[in-house]
């Protein structure tokens, strides 16, 4: 437990100290959504009806830039081979980081988009659905975009490919996200079926996302 | 003859070279017999001449899973057994399978135009198809994206056995959301509700599809293991070529170490 412990706090002060570019992220979500209006015109009606939409969207493109980092920087300076060598299991190691950088990474998206949705005109409960979905949301994008980063690092691939893996993974994440976000704006559907499935995505990504990192960590290094 | 014998590529081939031929006699029958049957099929009461793309579409639907299924248990081989011929089998069938995909998409958006009145609709099962497509492509280019076949085939089989996921998404999805696309009629709880007529030409044409596919990719991986072969003779020829033109100059190493002894 101590080793775990040990490795979030380790890893979260990489990702938010000079170079760590866990921040980056909330700037690439903010000009993401700063670009929007631009390619749809500032019309405020239209703008708050694809709200939720544009910031699921940027929410999700913001996850996917920083989840290179996930392995690579360990994988240069040699301490994923330590840690795949360690007695903690590989597993366990892989929910840590993902833990520590769904916390420097995931964390501030969710914290950014009140001050984004003003600048989508949307009204308060919108603004605290949209929040809540992608509390529940964004630690399956991390979990899943996991697999892929581990591949990517192990075949010493990064970018494109990464994204190409990730992304199919993440599409029942984007529909129910958006489905729950609209539901509880609309009012006329129920929110809490589709928020549900999103919870229990995360949870099934949760348990995955660990054990398939750890095999292609454990089969690819050599 | 068991699975074990099957490990060696030579055994593989020599076996292979013996039965594809009567495989894709069998398979070329079949698909006659299964098209004439589907010609000759009647005309459905409501859907009038289109219903015959169901006899292609339908294979193809089925096809495009179960090849998921059969890179699924080939995943396993690579990971749990690291048999050979595994990684081999996975590799040949991404390609094959992301055609019918393709096929079961494209027959799909064609008898949904005059049935449903749009080429595409964003129901679950559809939206589910194609996110199997999308990691079909996904899959070759992870393939494409490594020189080394067996490091790439282990990448392949983890995200293989991941994508599995979505293999039950599709078959349930019909009767888990309500969609346009119609609930399983075939393959259900209390048999089939397709009228005979269209059953049979249907079972035709599915076992059609599904040994055109055993013969497609016995025959990629042939191909793929014939492949193999020429990469490994190329790398030992270009091995030998460096090695003796490294003896006639006087190997690299030899002249590092003299300079740093000179140092």
């Amino acid at each position: 437990m101590n080793a775990l412990a040990a490795l979030i706090r380790r890893d979260i002060k990489i990702a938010l100290r000079v170079g760590g570019g866990a921040l980056i992220g909330v700037l690439f979500f903010l000009t993401v959504t700063v670009l929007m209006p631009f390619a749809v015109g500032p019309d405020l009606a239209l703008l708050s009806r694809l709200g939720p939409a544009i910031l699921w969207l940027g929410a999700l493109l913001a996850s996917l830039l920083t989840l290179d980092r996930l392995f690579t920087a360990d994988h240069e300076d040699g301490s994923l081979d330590l840690i795949v060598m360690s007695r903690t299991p590989l597993e366990l190691a892989c929910a840590a980081k993902a833990l520590a950088h769904w916390i420097a990474a995931g964390l501030p998206l969710i914290i950014a988009t009140p001050v984004l949705g003003l600048l989508l005109n949307l009204d308060g409960t919108a603004t605290l659905a949209v929040a809540a979905t992608l509390l529940a949301g964004t630690p399956a994008l991390t979990f899943t975009g996991m697999i892929g980063a581990a591949l990517a690092v192990t075949l010493h691939r990064g970018g494109l490919l990464l994204a190409v893996l990730v992304l199919p993974l993440s599409i029942p994440v984007l529909i129910f996200g958006v489905a729950a976000s609209q539901a509880a704006i609309s009012g006329s559907l129920p929110f809490g079926t589709p928020f549900s499935i999103l919870c229990a995505l995360s949870l099934a990504s949760l348990v995955i996302g660990p054990f398939a990192a750890a095999a292609s960590l454990r089969h690819g290094l050599d | 003859m068991t699975l074990t014998d099957l490990a060696n590529p030579t055994k593989f081939l020599a076996l292979t070279a013996r039965i594809l031929p009567w495989l894709a006699g069998v398979t070329a029958i079949l698909l006659a017999i299964g098209l004439y049957q589907s010609a000759m099929a009647p005309d459905d009461y409501q859907q009038g001449a289109t219903v015959k793309i169901m006899f292609i579409h339908v294979p193809n639907a089925w096809l495009s899973m179960f090849v998921w299924g059969v890179m699924s248990v080939a995943a396993l081989g690579t990971l749990v057994w690291r048999h050979p011929l595994a990684d081999v089998a996975a590799k040949a069938a991404a390609p094959i399978g992301a055609a019918f995909t393709f096929l079961a998409l494209v027959t799909g958006s064609l008898w949904g135009r005059p049935m449903w009145g749009t080429y595409w609709e964003w129901d679950a099962r559809l939206t589910s198809v194609l996110i199997l497509f999308l990691m079909y492509l996904g899959l070759m280019a992870l393939w494409r994206a490594v020189e080394d076949p067996s490091r790439a085939a282990r990448a392949a089989a983890v995200l293989t056995l991941v994508g599995a996921i979505n293999i039950p998404i599709i078959k349930f999805s019909v009767d888990w959301w309500n969609t346009l696309h119609q609930p399983a009629s075939v393959l259900r709880m209390g048999g089939s509700t397709l009228d005979k007529a269209f059953l049979w030409p249907l079972l035709v044409m599915a076992i059609a599809f599904s040994l055109l596919f055993i013969t497609l990719h016995l025959a990629a991986m042939r191909n793929e293991i014939l492949r193999r072969r020429v990469r490994s003779l190329q790398m030992m020829q270009a091995n030998r070529v460096a090695f003796t033109s490294e003896v006639g100059t006087g190997s690299r190493d030899g002249n590092a170490s003299q300079e740093i002894g000179a140092a």
